[in-house]
């Protein structure tokens, strides 16, 4: 099933209503289509436009040494380097996944949301996220800033710069990564997110050297050609 | 005493002589400490009015007297007429370009006059160096309410204003309006203005709107059994009334604790404001007797905290072992290192409890359940990885890798009032480090290079900010930083932000 599909059938950048609770209570929508080429970072600098892989399944553990094992499994080609387009499938222990492009209405990614709304699992599940950020010029001495429910891992330009590890909620700038170089043009921010056991979300933004939130940012999921 | 309790008890000294300055601190009266250039200067009672340097605040030596430059090597004949020849408890306050050195030159008391030095520099190797008689200030005839000695001055942030305040037991502790621009009298003509009495060792400071003026009540002079302790008043006009917490005017007797007498150090008097910048506030005093110097009168340099609107006296870190929790975010320093959960891992609510049904009592319950002991390094460092590892913020777990000992670094200098500190990870050698890009790593041993040598202030609101000595490479200050809930780093010092304050907590 695709997320287009599931999306409420509108042509252009429907909310997701993305499951029903067993009262008959629709879930707060937060996730919808991309309906535009490009999205400006949000006030406050957060990302909410993403390519999200459909989740994987995983032992779920959250320790430091089994977070690093799970993450460092090859479990489709490219993966750490390839940049996937909307409904691109990937094949994982013989099934196909396939990566979606969303926004999120909030300043987080709920990822709950995104499994739940596919009828996928939402537990003991491996999420792989990327999006591309285009910068107006060469930014040094930011700082990718992260939260994630669960245990994350987080590359910048293929470096591998936040690792999150332990059961734990969502916090805005709880992963912080040492001083790095925004590229003037793209720059491609990868995670793997994995959850154990209830809500699953995560939420992204770049502070400058000053620890403010950086607004003049653009996420283009189409700048592939750009990305080396 | 054996060989062995010798060396025990040297090295007990050793430690604790750390934590009331270094050096030679023997002095009285100490005026407030003065920065010029990049020394600290303090002038004290005694003949000549001896003066002490440091280059760092925390290793002091003697310098010589101020009254080695003056003819004669005493005050000028019109003080001495006006008071005598003592010299004692002088204060140092710099104006403009010029510094303005008040003293009490006391003859047979309560006859006492205040004289005044003017000079350009502190330093006496300076071509600049010389203290200029500027005369009698204030003085008291002997017989009227009061005893013109304990000079403390005060400039007035708000205005630029110069105020003395003087006295002693003998009357009132007096205020008089000064001349910025010659130190001397701004109105000569209109009586002092009384703001205290019982008391002596007087100063004014400001804070948020308010003026504090701080006394000494007590006796001093008799090692430990002297009684001096520093007290307080605050006021809305720098003329007063002076009221104690308890609303009780100063005039009358009032004065709260400031600070009193505390582990090896009695008899605290004479406070001096040290206003280091970028939001450290620290204050001299000296105490009657260092139980750890022969019972000696010493100088020492604590930190100023504000609560509720008053002062309160902080105290220079002890060692020990702590965890370094950050105000901001609520999470500890730690080795980044894959914790272990104090007594092993287990399913939700510990191991299964006796009792049966009903769970109460009767017979064939199981034994209550049985202390966990404290996780030391030494049980589960075995796992952690060799080498250079990073620091990270984590929820306090009470686990090893969590736990820092905080130990005065062995001659490796220090700054105002306390030894630069090592920071290690408790019962280990792994210690933390500034990285040349102003980031942070713990090694796993202790060298004793800048960049592991952390200096650590109290902040007015009793957290506290580390700073390496050096960041490789660097020329800014920096302080450790909770950047984010999970992610610790080195940011150029700031003031404003709860991401440099820290608390030291039992671990």
């Amino acid at each position: 099933m695709t997320l287009t599909r599931i999306l409420c059938g509108m042509a252009v950048c429907t909310a997701l209503t993305v499951g029903v609770a067993a009262q008959g209570v629709p879930v707060v929508p937060t996730i919808i289509r991309p309906a535009t080429a490009s999205k400006p970072a949000a006030a406050g600098g957060f990302l909410q436009r993403w390519l999200i892989l459909e989740p994987i399944a995983v032992p779920g553990q959250l320790t430091d040494s089994a977070v690093r094992t799970t993450v460092a499994r090859d479990y489709f080609p490219g993966q750490l380097t390839a940049f996937p387009k909307n409904d691109d499938t990937v094949t994982v222990d013989g099934k196909p996944l396939q990566w979606h492009a969303v926004d999120t209405t909030n300043y987080n990614v709920n990822l709950f949301h995104f499994a739940a709304g596919l009828k996928k699992p939402t537990s003991n599940v491996l999420f792989w996220i990327v999006t591309i950020v285009r910068a107006p010029q060469d930014m040094p001495d930011t700082r990718l800033a992260i939260g994630s429910n669960a245990a994350s891992v987080w590359w910048l330009n293929g470096e591998q710069v936040i690792s999150l590890f332990n059961d734990r909620q969502t916090v805005i700038d709880d992963g912080v990564s040492r001083r790095v170089m925004l590229k003037k043009g793209v720059n491609v921010i990868r995670a793997a997110i994995i959850n154990a056991g209830g809500a699953t979300d995560f939420c992204a933004r770049f502070l400058d050297a000053n620890a403010r939130p950086i607004t003049g940012l653009t996420i283009d999921l189409a700048a592939t050609t750009d990305v080396k | 005493m054996t060989r062995t309790h010798i060396t025990l008890a040297a090295a007990l000294l050793l430690v604790v002589r750390l934590w009331a300055l270094d050096g030679d601190v023997g002095l009285h009266d100490p005026s407030t400490i003065v920065r010029d250039g990049s020394r600290f200067y303090a002038y004290a009672t005694g003949g000549g009015l001896p003066m002490s340097v440091s280059d760092d605040g925390w290793t002091w030596r003697r310098a010589g007297g101020v009254m080695q430059s003056m003819p004669d090597g005493r005050p000028g004949a019109d003080v001495i007429a006006r008071g005598g020849n003592n010299t004692w408890a002088p204060d140092v306050i710099k104006v403009g370009d010029k510094y303005f050195l008040y003293y009490a030159a006391p003859g047979t008391q309560p006859k006492a006059a205040i004289g005044l030095l003017v000079g350009k520099t502190l330093d006496p190797t300076s071509p600049d160096y010389k203290w200029t008689d500027a005369g009698p200030v204030v003085w008291s005839d002997g017989v009227e309410d009061s005893n013109a000695i304990d000079p403390g001055v005060f400039r007035d942030p708000a205005n630029g204003s110069l105020w003395l305040t003087y006295g002693s037991y003998f009357g009132y502790i007096r205020l008089v309006e000064l001349d910025p621009k010659t130190g001397t009298r701004l109105y000569p003509q209109r009586a002092p203005v009384n703001v205290a009495i019982n008391s002596e060792a007087s100063i004014i400071v400001s804070h948020d709107g308010w003026y504090y003026l701080l006394v000494t009540h007590g006796s001093c002079c008799q090692g430990a059994a002297s009684s001096y302790s520093i007290r307080m008043g605050r006021a809305r006009k720098v003329t007063g009334p002076y009221l104690d917490r308890s609303g009780v005017d100063m005039l009358q007797g009032g004065g709260s604790l400031f600070l009193g007498s505390s582990g090896r150090m009695v008899g605290p008097g004479h406070f001096g404001l040290l206003d280091l910048g970028d939001g450290v506030q620290k204050f001299s005093c000296h105490f009657e007797a260092d139980l750890d110097r022969g019972g000696i009168s010493v100088l020492d340099i604590r930190p100023l905290l504000w609560r509720d609107g008053w002062p309160v006296g902080g105290d220079n870190v002890p060692a020990g072992t702590y965890r370094i929790e950050s105000a901001r975010t609520g999470t500890a320093l730690e080795l980044a290192v894959e914790g272990v959960p104090v007594g092993g891992r287990r399913g939700r609510g510990g191991p299964p409890r006796g009792g049966g049904a009903g769970g109460r009592g009767g017979a064939g319950e199981a034994p209550p359940p049985t202390p966990i002991a404290a996780q030391e390094a030494a049980q589960v460092s075995a796992n952690w990885p060799a080498g250079a590892l990073d620091a990270r913020l984590s929820p306090y777990l009470l686990q090893a890798q969590q736990k820092w000992a905080v130990t005065p670094a062995a001659n490796a200098g220090g700054y105002a009032g306390s030894p630069y500190f090592r920071i290690s990870v408790a019962g280990t050698e792994r210690s933390l480090t500034a990285t040349a890009n102003g980031e942070l790593t713990v090694l796993p041993t202790f060298t004793g290079s800048p960049e592991q040598l952390w200096r650590i202030d109290q902040l007015a609101d009793g957290t506290y900010r580390f700073t390496p000595k050096a960041v490789p490479g660097g020329n800014a200050t920096m302080a450790l930083s909770a950047i984010g809930g999970s992610s610790p780093t080195l940011e150029r010092v700031d003031a404003s932000t709860d991401r440099q304050r820290w608390l030291l907590r039992t671990p």
